[in-house]
């Protein structure tokens, strides 16, 4: 369980968070929505360790990202930043191997190798495993990054925007795979959408900020709702239903 | 209104150049004086032609932060210079009169650049940071190469070359000044004259052309003048690399203006004040000799990562 | 192996080649001119290659941006003015002092471009070189000024521009610190590979990143110092020898590393036999030598690169 008490940070002199508390769940996938500038990934950096926070606290399964050693919080927590746009000449293999650097610091061993080859597999990279990173296209390029953060083998991992220029088919793919990854209940996955429907088709939970601030929070049927979405993104929206499922139109 | 200021720039020069004839002038007087003006003769040369030719050459490369110094065209001259004397033998070239040899040089630099940069801006105009890269690094190469083709001469054809490369202001020859000047006026006259073409190759390629003009062509010419104007400053003096981007810069400052028929006269008379000035007040104010082109390379490198930090807020 | 087995051939033809070559002929004191001047020279010129190829690799994964190199950063003209001054100040003070002094103004130096680098858009990769060069250029000012003013070009002449003629036994050891910084280097190959992933990704995998870019930054600055006081400056090798061995093996330096060094090393020295040899028996400094070839390489590398768009 993330949990996170009167959180404040500032950038300079410039509020980016406002005193935020809330706690997210274990398992399943929870998606961060909100108008560009709202702080999603600035809160997932504190969450992750990364940012301090100006005031408040974070606590991870209990723990405090920013007073455990880098270690232990690797262990626990996984970031993959928004676009990668990394023009290296890494193998596939060899990047998604950087994920169990937490775990071996330098000295792999058998299950270390076995974990690269899981996520080698959950990602379908087994093929390109020996080609470099800057052959690949964006889509694959983005998979290889998540396969890593996938083969940190945290309880947690959190994706800044993986969905950024994948197109609709590779957008779909990935969201799919994360939501069957995240079946099992050993890991939960907090992830920034910019696309609502993205989050309204596959997250578990849904929390819309804004300004800095969450605006809702909640199971996602109950926080997609008009009047939520209008007041989150101050443009009006309607929903329908199509199939069972909802689906969200700028109106 | 910028006219005016290009008049007063113009003055402000006369007043400066009377100063520095005319400062502290003891006996021998005819003989200081020789001296002095000879002197003064390359400073003007060198400040006018170096801000000129770099208005130029932004113009052509649609961009503000390049000069002819950074991208190497003085070493592109001085290894012209390096390969004539290769070619001719030291006797040869130094056998040669004076005046036909500087020619000779102007022209071969010509071709050169014309060639090298005619093909450098043709093919990166789009990519333009990649273009000044490409640029600096060529003048690493040239640099380089120039240097060691010295090195494989005879040690006498190499005394050649130095005397050649390592002229100062203060051992000027007053005939290659004369051509220098000569040169350079002719330079300054032609690029006047087609000042309202560059007005409008300066708004890029594409549009220049849908415009009606003749791109290419004022390309080429504005190359050719260039590397006329680089030849005067490099041969009287050696590079000084950013001197162009000081004054250049500044030109557009002082004048606020985009025209080049007034842009071309403001940055060759600002070149030639910092020049005379910097000269005047290290040599007769602060006693020091020659540090002047350290000191513009310092202020013209600060001036240029004050460009690019402010290019990035806007 | 075989790629090992052939860089090995290689390496030792170009060691054979350089101990036979010089302007003294082998007589009866073969054995003391070897010891003397010939070992300590093809010694150095590996040393001093492979110093300057790995303080390369590090700042190109520091910045992340591989059209970066320690002397596109300042820093052999920052430990050129801390010389200066030292040799000004206190010239009486042992080698250990002036090498260190030389290696705190290198990071200094760094410092300062990293700085800069900080307020440069990220999406224009080439600006980082750009705003290298014309940083070392105003840093280089300062340094011509000082020793100008005090009569020490001729001191800054033989630090600008590197050559080999002057190494000799007792003259050059130094670079031998070269190699056990190449072995520390090699134990955090890892580390230095994740720092160029970027810090948020290099954090998040538990990697303590303003540490390990710091102990990078300081072994780049100790290598500058190293090379420049004993043999002087060498423009490009830390931009070729990386770049060169990344296009061919990618870019794991816990495989790639001593290929690097090796590499860099190798460039120096062939760059330092083609100076003996093309005019012999007069020599063209190896750093002239080094710029025409690593100049033609940059060209290549920017105009050739794929895939650095994206950036």
């Amino acid at each position: 369980m993330i949990e996170i008490s009167s959180l404040s940070y500032h950038a300079g002199p410039t509020p980016i968070l406002h005193d935020i508390s809330t706690r997210i769940e274990c398992g399943g996938i929870t998606a961060l929505i909100g108008p560009n500038g709202a702080g999603k990934s600035t809160l997932l950096h504190c969450i992750s360790g990364l940012e301090k926070p100006s005031s408040g606290s974070v606590r991870i399964n209990g723990i405090d990202p920013f007073s455990v050693p880098h270690r232990q919080r690797a262990k626990t927590v996984a970031l993959l930043q928004q676009s990668p746009a990394l023009v290296s000449r890494l193998r596939v293999r060899e990047l998604v191997s950087f994920g169990r650097w937490p775990h071996h610091q330098g000295r792999p061993c058998r299950a270390d190798e076995e974990a690269v080859d899981r996520a080698l597999v959950a990602f379908a990279l087994t093929e390109l495993s020996d080609r470099t990173i800057d052959t690949l296209s964006g889509g694959q390029r983005q998979r290889a990054f998540i396969a890593m953060t996938y083969a940190q083998d945290t309880p947690w991992m959190l994706l800044d925007e993986p969905l950024n220029a994948l197109d609709p088919r590779h957008a779909r793919d990935l969201m799919a795979r994360l939501h069957g990854l995240s079946r099992d209940g050993a890991r939960s996955i907090v992830i920034v959408l910019h696309d609502i429907n993205a989050a309204a088709g596959w997250a578990d939970h849904i929390v819309a900020m804004k300004d800095g601030r969450i605006m809702a929070q909640d199971a996602s049927a109950s926080v997609l709702t008009e009047e939520t979405l209008r007041d989150v993104f101050d443009t009006p929206f309607e929903l329908l239903q199509h199939k069972g499922r909802p689906v969200v139109v700028a109106r | 209104m910028a006219e005016r200021r290009v008049l007063w720039l113009g003055l402000a020069l006369l007043v400066l150049c009377g100063a520095f004839l005319a400062w502290q002038l003891r006996a021998p007087m005819g003989f200081i004086l020789g001296l002095r003006a000879a002197k003064l003769g390359a400073l003007v040369c060198v400040g006018a032609a170096t801000g000129a030719a770099t208005v130029l050459f932004q113009t052509v490369a649609g961009n503000r932060l390049l000069t002819p110094g950074l991208v190497g065209f003085d070493a592109l001259f001085v290894l012209m210079q390096t390969l004539l004397v290769l070619l001719l033998g030291g006797v040869g070239a130094a056998s040669l009169p004076a005046g036909p040899r500087f020619l000779m040089e102007v022209a071969a630099l010509g071709v050169a650049s014309v060639a090298l940069f005619g093909l450098l801006l043709r093919r990166d105009a789009r990519d333009i940071t990649r273009m000044i890269l490409t640029g600096i690094i060529l003048g690493v190469l040239l640099r380089g190469l120039s240097s060691m083709v010295q090195r494989l001469m005879d040690p006498s054809d190499f005394a050649v070359v130095q005397q050649a490369m390592f002229a100062s202001f203060g051992r000027v020859d007053p005939q290659q000044l004369a051509f220098s000047a000569v040169v350079l006026l002719a330079a300054m006259a032609v690029a006047l004259r087609m000042a309202p073409a560059l007005d409008v190759a300066g708004l890029g390629r594409d549009t220049a052309r849908g415009l009606g003009l003749n791109h290419d062509r004022v390309v080429m010419t504005a190359l050719l003048l260039m590397a006329a104007m680089v030849s005067v400053s490099t041969a009287l003096v050696g590079p000084i690399t950013f001197l162009g981007l000081l004054t250049a810069s500044l030109a557009r400052q002082v004048t606020g203006s985009h025209r080049h028929a007034v842009l071309l006269p403001a940055a060759a008379i600002l070149g030639a004040l910092i020049l005379v000035a910097g000269q005047f007040l290290f040599e007769r104010l602060l006693g020091s000799q020659s540090a002047l082109a350290v000191i513009v390379e310092f202020f013209g490198g600060l001036v240029f990562l004050f460009l690019v930090l402010k290019r990035r807020r806007r | 192996m075989r790629l090992w087995t052939l860089t090995f051939a290689l390496l030792a033809a170009l060691i054979v080649t350089s101990l036979s070559l010089g302007a003294a002929s082998f007589g009866d004191d073969a054995g003391w001119l070897l010891m003397v001047s010939r070992i300590p020279r093809t010694a150095a010129a590996l040393l001093a290659g492979a110093g300057l190829a790995l303080a390369g690799v590090v700042v190109q994964q520091v910045v992340q941006n591989r059209l970066v190199e320690p002397s596109l950063t300042g820093a052999p003209e920052a430990s050129m003015l801390g010389l200066l001054l030292v040799t000004l100040i206190a010239p009486g003070m042992a080698v250990a002092g002036k090498m260190l002094i030389a290696a705190a103004a290198a990071l200094l130096g760094m410092a300062g471009y990293l700085a800069l680098a900080a307020r440069l858009p990220r999406e224009d990769p080439m600006l980082l070189p750009i705003v290298g060069i014309v940083y070392g250029g105003i840093v280089g000012a300062i340094c011509v000024y000082i020793a100008w003013a005090t009569d020490l070009m001729q001191f800054l002449g033989a630090w600008q521009l590197g050559e080999f003629s002057g190494v000799m036994i007792g003259r050059y050891e130094w670079l031998w610190a070269i190699a056990a910084l190449a072995g520390l280097l090699y134990v955090v190959a890892d580390r230095i590979t994740i720092l160029g992933l970027g810090e948020a990704q290099a954090r998040s995998l538990g990697l303590d990143y303003a540490q390990t870019r710091a102990l990078g930054l300081v072994v780049v600055s100790v290598i500058t110092a190293l090379v420049l006081v004993t043999v002087g400056a060498f423009p490009f090798v830390g931009l070729v020898a990386p770049n060169l061995i990344a296009r061919w093996r990618g870019d794991n330096l816990r495989v790639n590393l001593p290929l690097i060094a090796v590499g860099g090393g190798m460039l120096l020295l062939t760059a330092d036999i083609i100076g003996r040899a093309i005019r012999y028996p007069f020599e063209i400094p190896a750093a002239t030598v080094v710029a025409v070839f690593g100049a033609g390489v940059f060209l290549w590398l920017l105009h050739a690169a794929p895939g650095r768009r994206h950036g």
